[in-house]
């Protein structure tokens, strides 16, 4: 594997005692979208500020590039881009000026015509003049990105990015993530709205309590996890589930029009035929199938609901 | 040495001024003229010359120092409190630039501020006086030091302050009653024995007496010991900072 940046056992805890991240260990692949998700609290934010460098780690290490965050945090931090979850700008500042001090941060030569395509591209161009406290919620959003893509990254981490940003602008920015990710940029991005990560992202890892409880491709996560249903609606109502089906896991709608049978997609044997076969037999006449295949909301709630079980503590 | 960010960051602070122009200039100017007309003209054509020099012009080299100083504290501190205070310090925290080349952006700008303001006054003030300098090469020396030193003691206060309140404190309860009492308005030689001890202790006395001795070869303390104690504190205030450089004080968590 190909990885872009490297975290080994990072902890950190604040000031005030509370351990924000616990041995995180992920290894981040070049050029792919990677989501985290997780409740709030859970530590998404906090592991976006250590690598950054906004915050420092308690203990462990992050490279990028190869570069350490630490040692050599001049290299690893021009391949990042951030986008912060608050809107933070200074007001009087205008977009064009804005824009242009972020990418003089970063060191890079002035070059306005990138800045103006970048600026056309996020439909900023006709507000280049205004004062960043004239514009609204969603025009500061695009700012910010444009701030943390001013100097042309490598690596871009869009912390909340669609936190109270309109439908449209939402679509904009996956089809800009998506362009982003076809010229070779690695893309993390945090939420807690689940179509977002299952919509875009390559991989998905899952954070809760400052662990990292499972990162995994997409695909495979949704198949390894997915609960799959099989809903048999019937000709004709049934009383109850047929003695038969005692035993198997299968509920049935209080109408009585409706069977579900919930079984392992991934197991050898599913058991649709001998559940078929046990219908045929009891008499009921069928009228329609399909299957499901659970969300991946339905994982994740799934997972976190299993953590806190497991861990009573208070969950921050 | 990340020479680009140094100057974005000087340019957007001087670009804050620049956009106030008025506001930046006009209280300076309007706060000397009225210091010139109520002890200059007013109260001081009533009180006699101080070791030769009138007391309009005594007034002048003291008059500048009290703005120089608490501009540069306040241009310095509200520079690096403002990105605290609204969260832009994300961008400096993330950007490949070490904590000095930012603190060369912040406090250079705040000195910028204050050395012009510092011109400012002097030429309002030879409106009113005859204003002749005898020691120039001193005197623009002296005050580039203030100016950096105490613009340096502004950026302490901003990144210490975490309110507005803490970031008001200082300036109004530490520096306003040391410059009133560090002899801007007055010889520390009119003061009784006792008091021109305690005197001693004030650093801002330093101050003012070696930039007014640029003026008029008068002083209350050899130039030697004034130019010595500017570099003490400016010596104090760069620990302070290298300190907080090291542990990433108040700034990141």
């Amino acid at each position: 594997m190909d990885s872009i940046i490297s975290i080994k056992d990072l902890s950190k805890v604040y000031d005030n005692g509370f351990q924000a991240l616990k041995g995180i260990n992920l290894e981040i692949e070049r050029g792919e979208i990677l989501a985290l998700l997780g409740p709030n609290g859970a530590g998404k934010t906090t592991l976006i500020s250590v690598i950054t460098g906004i915050v420092s780690a308690s203990s462990g290490s992050v490279t990028v590039d190869g570069h350490d965050n630490v040692k050599s945090y001049r290299q690893a931090r021009q391949l990042i881009g951030l986008v912060p979850q608050e809107l933070t700008l200074s007001s009087f500042e205008t977009v064009w000026n804005t824009v242009r001090f972020t990418r003089g941060l970063y060191g890079a030569n002035t070059d306005n015509a990138y800045l103006e395509q970048l600026l056309k591209d996020l439909s900023l161009w006709d507000k280049k003049d205004n004062q960043l406290r004239m514009l609204s919620g969603g025009m500061k959003r695009r700012v910010l990105i444009a701030k943390a893509l001013s100097h042309a990254p490598r690596i871009l981490f869009l912390d909340e990015p669609t936190a109270g940003v309109d439908v449209e602008l939402r679509k904009d920015m996956w089809a800009m993530i998506g362009n982003l990710r076809e010229s070779g940029v690695t893309i993390i991005l945090t939420t807690h709205y689940i179509e977002e990560a299952e919509d875009i992202a390559d991989r998905i890892g899952v954070i809760n309590d400052g662990e990292i409880l499972l990162i995994e491709d997409k695909a495979e996560l949704m198949q390894k996890l997915g609960k799959k249903q099989l809903i048999i609606e019937l000709k004709e109502p049934a009383n109850a589930i047929p003695s038969s089906l005692v035993g198997l896991d299968v509920s049935l709608s209080n109408d009585g029009m409706v069977l579900t049978y919930t079984f392992d997609a991934t197991a050898n044997a599913t058991g649709i035929t001998k559940l078929l076969n046990l219908l045929s037999e009891s008499g009921l006449q069928l009228k329609d199938l399909q299957t499901t295949q659970s969300s991946l909301e339905d994982i994740f709630v799934d997972l976190v609901h299993k953590d806190s079980e497991l861990t009573p503590s208070a969950k921050a | 040495m990340n020479f680009s960010a140094i100057k974005v960051i000087y340019r957007a602070e001087m670009m804050r001024a620049i956009n106030t122009l008025f506001q930046t200039l006009a209280s300076p100017v309007i706060s000397t003229s009225l210091y010139f007309v109520v002890f200059g003209s007013a109260i001081g054509s009533r009180i006699q010359t101080i070791d030769g020099v009138s007391y309009g012009l005594f007034i002048v080299p003291g008059l500048t120092m009290l703005t120089i100083l608490t501009q540069s504290i306040s241009n310095a501190s509200f520079g690096i409190f403002f990105p605290k205070f609204n969260g832009t310090i994300y961008e400096i925290l993330s950007a490949p630039l070490s904590f000095f080349e930012a603190l060369l952006g912040y406090v250079g700008a705040a000195a910028t501020k204050s050395f012009v303001i510092g011109c400012v006054i002097l030429i309002t003030a030879s409106l009113f006086v005859d204003l002749q300098i005898q020691h120039p090469v001193w005197m623009v020396s002296f005050l580039i030091l203030t100016c950096i030193s105490f613009s340096l003691f502004g950026f302490i206060i901003g990144l210490w302050a975490d309110s507005f309140e803490k970031l008001q404190i200082v300036p109004i309860l530490v520096i306003t009653p040391l410059v009133f009492l560090g002899g801007s308005f007055y010889s520390i030689n009119m003061l009784p024995p006792f008091w021109q001890t305690v005197s001693l202790f004030n650093p801002v006395v330093y101050l003012v007496s070696g930039f007014r001795w640029s003026f008029f070869e008068v002083s209350d303390v050899n130039v030697w010991t004034s130019l010595t104690m500017i570099f003490v504190f400016l010596a104090l205030c760069l620990i302070v900072v290298s300190w907080m450089f090291k542990t990433g004080y108040k700034l990141k968590e």
